[in-house]
């Protein structure tokens, strides 16, 4: 292990991470800080509003003490749901900062360096490019995500903790009532091992955009986003005149959205849904998280579309690689 | 495994100071859409040198090192220590450091940071040393690069530089937009800390004054074509610079003058090139010519 972190590709990990904190590390942390934020100033509401109308107006006789016990205390499986749901909140948003990081990274992986010319630096070092390009992969497929679920995780203890104090205020027993319920974190497990699967996953939208990131002279989003738009309003014209066209369902799904938006956690999902209602999974009622239990991550990789996918992806990877060794107008 | 067999033979012994061929450049041509940047350059740098690669904007100096350095694709035959920069540069690196201007450091690492990275992927690179050399700057590691002056920026590339055991240094413009006392300073730390017989320097730079008294080796480059290869004992002993009065400027010209300029009091100053010394010595002043005379006779009509 030692002799791995400290090897010339473990520092171009770290290189990347150092470079791209903000975004990696610092956004999540902020994100999670923000729902901490406003439990506690919903918390602040309740007790104020306690104070301010009496037991009487919100809670029943036995004031907001006795009904926090009767919601949590006797109510076990919807307690367990809610516990689930705060780790899934602080997920969810997580999810959603890293998509925008990690989309935004990868664009500038091999664009930045290149306008302000300290590619000539990194390229004065003896690391080669392939090197180079599979650490910014690693980077934003291995690291980011690790990082983000490690943020969801104190999160969630934080919340934890917030709520057992507020219990404690009122006289209940914050390790019978909450710290019991190891499912939460059965679900954060579930969360750190779809971190492997959403990285195959998205291997189409990390080649697709670390190929314009490494190739164009400028305004890498441009061309990754227009690209796609130019063409499908082309094949939508083509479509029109009555010619032979892609289908509109495979293009924009099956291509242009496997391009752009496959680092989006999670998005296996839709495709695994046969599969799901084979198994008789009911999404309408409480069965949402049997869409990322492990049989259903397993059977991701049984989809085309996984493999498909990610063999496009290995190509444009390759591509970029490429690029990155022999574009030069610097 | 052809291959294989060819880099252990290829692998270069020891190095000598002098006699051991660093890079050897046979036709090498650069094509761009419309102009060849390299148009059948050829050169040999030897271990040991200090080598000025000298031309005028657009002559082919920068394609040329980027072809040294691996970093653009040419037709052409070129070794570097041995080594075919397209299809080795990651290991040629080992070996080869380079500068390529003043503001290539990425400016949102820290001091200390860009240390323990070059630690971590350079094999060759001392750290220890390192440190010594940003002892004697103002530099501290907590700093980013963004917050350096230019002048210490290029301190820190510079520590950083010398303390690779490398065995070929490329300088591209290395000063560009420095004030004086830090080319002095970089040129100095160059000679004293860093240059042995076992390493080699190749600098282009347009501020050839600044480097003429380290140079022992010039390279004229015009139009992707090397004009003039020569060592400064050489070109000491070929080129000869006379300071001649009116009246014998008549004779003057008969001995095939390189270039003729005008000087103070009516009188020219010609140039030689290989020229007999006992009758130039009759036609007026004798004295060496200074690199950058050399370069602008020899450039001449290049903008024309």
């Amino acid at each position: 292990m030692n002799a791995i972190l400290k090897s010339p590709f473990a520092w171009l990990v770290r290189r990347e991470y150092w470079e791209s904190r903000r975004g990696f590390l610092w956004a999540q942390v902020w994100a999670a800080g923000a729902i901490l934020a406003i439990s506690i100033l919903g918390i602040i509401a309740a007790e104020v509003a306690r104070v301010r109308f009496g037991d009487q107006v919100q809670f029943s006789s036995g004031g907001l003490s006795e009904a926090l016990r009767n919601g949590f205390e006797h109510n076990t499986p919807g307690l367990v749901q809610a516990l689930d749901g705060t780790l899934l909140s602080f997920a969810s948003i997580g999810a959603i900062v890293l998509t925008f990081v990690v989309f935004f990274y990868l664009l500038g992986a091999l664009y930045d360096d290149r306008r302000d010319r300290s590619v000539l630096f990194w390229k004065s070092l003896p690391v080669s490019d392939t090197a180079t390009v599979i650490s910014k992969i690693v980077a934003a497929l291995l690291v980011a995500p690790l990082i983000a679920v490690a943020v969801v995780l104190a999160g969630y203890i934080g919340a934890q903790i917030i709520a057992s104090l507020w219990f404690l205020a009122h006289g209940l027993n914050p390790f019978t009532l909450l710290w019991v319920h190891a499912e939460p974190f059965s679900l954060w497990l579930h969360l750190l091992a779809m971190v492997p699967v959403n990285a195959v996953w998205a291997l189409p939208t990390v080649g697709w955009l670390l190929v314009w990131s490494a190739a164009v002279r400028s305004k890498p989003f441009l061309w990754a986003a227009v690209i796609p738009i130019v063409a499908g309003v082309l094949n939508f014209w083509i479509g029109l005149l009555g010619l032979p066209h892609i289908s509109y369902r495979f293009f924009w799904g099956d291509l242009v959205g496997r391009a752009l938006l496959s680092v989006i956690p999670a998005g296996w999902i839709a495709p695994n849904a046969e599969y799901l209602n084979s198994r008789g999974v009911n999404f309408v009622h409480g069965d949402q998280l049997a869409a990322i239990d492990f049989s259903a991550m397993a059977h991701a990789f049984t989809l085309p579309e996984m493999w498909v996918g990610a063999a496009a992806g290995i190509a444009l990877i390759a591509a970029a690689i490429w690029f990155r060794r022999w574009r030069d107008e610097t | 495994m052809n291959q294989a067999i060819e880099a252990v033979m290829d692998e270069p012994a020891m190095p000598q100071a002098g006699t051991e061929t660093v890079i050897r450049a046979r036709g090498l041509v650069k094509r761009f859409k419309t102009t060849r940047a390299l148009d059948g350059a050829d050169f040999e740098v030897r271990t040991g040198r200090i080598v000025g690669l000298i031309g005028p904007n657009g002559a082919g100096k920068t394609t040329a090192l980027k072809a040294i350095l691996g970093l653009t694709d040419f037709e052409g035959e070129l070794s570097v220590l041995g080594m075919d920069p397209r299809r080795q540069r990651p290991e040629l690196m080992r070996q080869v450091c380079f500068i390529a201007d003043v503001a290539t450091l990425p400016r949102w690492i820290r001091v200390d940071e860009a240390i323990d990275f070059v630690a971590g992927v350079h094999p060759r690179f001392d750290r220890a040393k390192c440190e010594r050399f940003l002892e004697r700057t103002k530099i501290n590691g907590q700093q980013r690069v963004r917050e350096l002056s230019k002048g210490m920026i290029v301190q820190l590339h510079l520590a950083i530089v010398m303390a690779i055991d490398a065995r070929l240094l490329v300088l591209d413009e290395p000063t560009l937009g420095l004030d004086i006392l830090y080319r002095k300073q970089f040129y100095q730390s160059l000679l004293e800390d860093y240059f042995d017989e076992n390493k080699t320097i190749l600098i282009t730079t347009h501020q050839v004054e600044e480097v003429e008294h380290i140079l022992t080796d010039l390279l004229f480059i015009r139009d992707g074509k090397i004009v003039l290869s020569t060592t400064m004992e050489e070109m000491g002993a070929r080129f000869v610079e006379v300071l001649v009065n009116p009246d014998k400027v008549g004779a003057a010209r008969t001995l095939k003058p390189i270039d003729e300029r005008g000087a103070v009091f009516g009188k020219s100053i010609f140039l030689y090139d290989g020229a007999d010394p006992e009758q130039l010595a009759q036609l007026g002043e004798v004295k060496r010519p200074s690199v950058s005379d050399l370069f602008v006779a020899t450039m001449k009509g290049t903008y024309a």
